[in-house]
Order: C-alpha cells, then structure tokens, then sequence
C-alpha cells in the first residue's frame, strides 16, 4: 500500500501530534506514504471565505504535484481533504475554472487525482479484520465520543466520505480496537473551526455545549480526526473553565493516537505529551488492557 | 420576523450573488432548515433563511453588513440540509467577496484581517506561519493580551514553531497570488 501523503500545514505546527500518529501507525500497518515534494498550504477557510479562485488553485497545485506520482493522495487533516475534494470537483465541474488554474499552474490539472482520507486507508484498504487482529492493547473499558465535526462529511455529496447525520467510520474503529464509542448527538456539530482567533467568543460557546455533552454520556475521551477540531476542543477547555467556573478535563485525541497505542506503539511515537488536556486517564487504562 | 430595509443601497445583490457563486437562490421555498441547522444561528442576529429572502426582495450593500457575513463558520450544514440543493454556505461566501469588494464595515473580531494574515504568509512561505499570522492579526487589532498567557505552553510543547515553515513551492504559489490579482480577486 503506497501513497501520496499530503501532511498539510498544521502538520508541522498545532497538529504535528497528528502527523507523528499518522505516520507511525501508518508504518506499523505496513503502508508507505510518500510526501510530494515542494507541497504548499491548501487554503483552508482563508482562501474560500475571501476568492474562489484561491480557493481551488492552491489545492490544485498540490494535486498536480500528487498526479505526476501516479498515486491516490491521502490526506489526514478534514480540513485539507475537504478542500482538496471541492477543489477537484469545481475544477471537472466547471471547464473556466480548469483554465484559468492551469493558466496559473502553467500546466493543465483535471481534477482527477484520486483524494483520500486516511480513515479510509484504515477502514477499507487495511480493513478492520486486520487492524483487530493487530490489536496489542485492546480499548476495553474506554468510553469513547466520536467527533467528526464539519469537514469530513460536508458537502457530502461531493466528499462521499460517510452518512452525513451520523457518520460511523470513527465508531466502527474504536469498536474493532475493542473500545466502547458512544452514542451521542454531537457527531457533526461544528467547533468554530476557523474562528479560534478571530471569534473566540464563538469557539468557546460551541465547544462547551460539544464538551458538555460529552461529559453527560460518559465520554472518557473525544476521538477526532480534525486538527482545527482538536484545537479547538484541547486549546478551549481553560477558556471555558475560567468563564464559566465548569471544570473540563476532557482529553482530545486524535483517532490516529488510539490506533497506535492499541498496536502497542509508545505514548512519545504517537505525540500524546502534546495534548494540551493530558490523556492520562486513557493513556492507564489501555496500558492496563 | 425579517425587516427590509427601504433605503436599499446600490443595486440588488441576487445577481451580483449568483454569478459568483453559481447558486440559483430562486428555487428557496423558506422551510428554514438552513436556519434550523445554523451553528451560529444563536450567536447572530440574522439567519440564512432571512437573508435568502433578503437577497428575493432585491436587498442592496446594506445586507453585507449583517453580522452573520463574518460570524458564519463555514460548516455547512445549511448547504447539506437545504431540500431544494442551495448551496448557502457558497452564497455566504460571495457575499464575503462582494464586502471585501465593496469595503463593507469591519465586523466583530475583524475575521477578514485574520484571512489576510493567513493567506500573506502562504503567499511568502508556501505554507501557513502561526506565529506570523498571529502577530499581523493581533497588529491589526491591538489585542495583544488574548491567548498570550497560552504561547508559552504551547512553544513548549512546539505545538507552535518560531521558524516559518520551508520546502513549499513558493514559486507556483506565488504565480496563483499574481493571477487572483490579475482576476481581480480581493487582495491577500
């Protein structure tokens, strides 16, 4: 299994706890990513919100780089997935865009570079049998609320990534690696994504009410596979807490983080000490399994 | 309740809208799922649904002052939701370009500042630079305090790099920059 590994900006700063996860459970599996050279910044909510051209071409130059290795692309941040996926669509669905980011590329890019998240790595192409098997450490007793936030599953007609409403893919893992995902009804609710700095009055509101009910269904942690949701999530319980006298001690991980504890990877591999909110309740019990 | 203001300014936005986004509005029927939907419907004065009847009645530059304009965080549920396919989370983004465009008001927090902060260090790095985009956007607003007493923690952790990011391709991106320019696109 040989991919184009497209780490994304946050990868070399706020989620490089992602990366690090990603690449050693990736390694554990098996699974070659190869990073394509030169790659550059995807847009991210800057580029949509402020030109819709910016918007498609700096994904597609990332594409156009991934087409010529002749490998799918695999993405693990939700926001430059998203972002790559809507990109690859405008650009087949409208021939005007095409040219003008071929013009600016100075090359032509179709828009058919295969773009997949790396939970689909695991899921489909692994497989969960696999990865069950695999299982040093089981999740066993981990209560688990997945988060899938806004950008793996919207727009889903164009992302096909899961049902859109209740996405599983996140709880059919934790299931395979043992642990118990809960059911809960803040799936896809949104964190603020984007608005940390600008609004934070935004982030800490919608990340509360995500926590709070985290905490009602028993969550001994929140599994993400978003560095903007991560963040704002990990980075906002002490905002909360000192506005609103609560007192969030809800670890934030990354799914990648689970998988790898679960393969019997180290804490140090996987970039747990990262965590702003320290996961030692989980790190204890899955060692203890 | 939805209040048209009479004394539209300029002429209706619709157009302007759907050319940039390529949406039909017409096709909405009102059943607010958007607004049902909308993470920010409680932390804004106005609603998705509201201004998709605004943009119907022929409202003008006055409707990109609305504080949803910048206080949407782009999660698109409205779009997802919408039974009739709008794509409302694309009309919100052209009635982002038509206020840079137009030099609407500043709105709360200054979000576009901090979208120019972030794409000026694209545009010089070929990837983000937190520390850049923090100094330019705290530079902008004067708020200089906030989050400050979290850097500390977070360098430790370098969880944030002092250095900016190496090994882009600046050269492709920089042509990208030239060319939304050249398209007349607003400037990062």
């Amino acid at each position: 299994m040989r991919y184009a590994y497209f780490p994304g900006c946050s990868a070399e700063s706020t989620a490089q706890d992602m990366h690090q996860s990603t690449l050693a459970v990736a390694r554990a599996l098996g699974i070659d990513l190869v990073e394509p050279k030169g790659w550059t910044c995807c847009g991210a909510t800057a580029a949509h919100q402020t030109d819709p051209f910016l918007a498609v071409s700096l994904p597609a130059a990332n594409m156009a780089k991934v087409q010529d290795m002749k490998l799918d692309m695999v993405v693990n941040c939700a926001a430059c997935f998203n972002r790559m996926k809507v990109a690859n669509h405008q650009i087949a669905a409208h021939p005007a865009m095409r040219q003008q980011v071929s013009e600016a590329l100075e090359r032509d890019y179709d828009g058919s570079v295969k773009v997949r998240h790396f939970l689909e790595v695991l899921l489909d192409d692994v497989g969960l049998k696999a990865i069950s098997r695999a299982v040093k450490h089981s999740l066993k007793d981990l209560k688990v609320a997945c988060y899938y936030g806004c950008l793996l599953v919207r727009p889903p007609k164009i992302l096909k990534f899961d049902d859109p409403e209740n996405p599983t893919s996140l709880d059919r893992l934790v299931k395979a690696m043992g642990g118990q995902s809960l059911d809960w009804p803040c799936k896809v609710e949104c964190c603020g994504g984007g608005l940390s700095l600008s609004r934070t009055d935004v982030v800490v509101q919608l990340t509360d009410s995500i926590l709070d009910m985290a905490c009602q269904t028993g969550a001994d942690c929140i599994a993400v596979s978003c560095p903007m949701c991560q963040v704002n999530l990990d980075l906002r319980q002490q905002d909360i807490n000192k506005q609103t006298g609560k007192n969030y001690q809800m670890p934030i991980v990354y799914i990648t983080q689970l998988v790898g504890l679960c393969l019997g990877l180290r804490p140090e591999e996987l970039g747990f000490e990262k965590l702003m909110v320290p996961a030692s309740t989980v790190l204890e019990k899955v060692a203890a399994n | 309740m939805i209040t048209i203001n009479k004394k539209k300014t300029g002429r209706g936005l619709k157009d302007a809208v759907e050319k940039i986004c390529g949406v039909g509005l017409s096709v909405c029927f009102q059943c607010k799922k958007c607004s049902s939907g909308c993470s920010v419907a409680k932390l804004a004065k106005s609603r998705p649904s509201e201004m998709m009847r605004q943009l119907h009645l022929g409202a003008g530059n006055e409707l990109l002052e609305s504080d949803l304009v910048w206080t949407c965080a782009s999660c698109e549920i409205c779009s997802a939701r919408c039974p009739m396919g709008i794509d409302v989370a694309a009309v919100i983004d052209a009635l982002r370009k038509l206020a840079l465009e137009r030099g609407a008001s500043k709105p709360a927090g200054n979000v576009p500042l901090f979208n120019r902060a972030f794409l000026r260090t694209v545009k010089m790095f070929g990837r983000t630079y937190e520390i850049g985009i923090v100094a330019a956007y705290k530079l902008g607003t004067g708020k200089w305090m906030n989050d400050t007493e979290k850097f500390p923690a977070m360098l430790k952790k370098r969880k944030i790099s002092l250095l900016p990011p190496r090994g882009g391709d600046r050269k492709t991106v920089g042509r990208i920059f030239k060319s939304s320019k050249q398209n007349k696109g607003p400037q990062a």
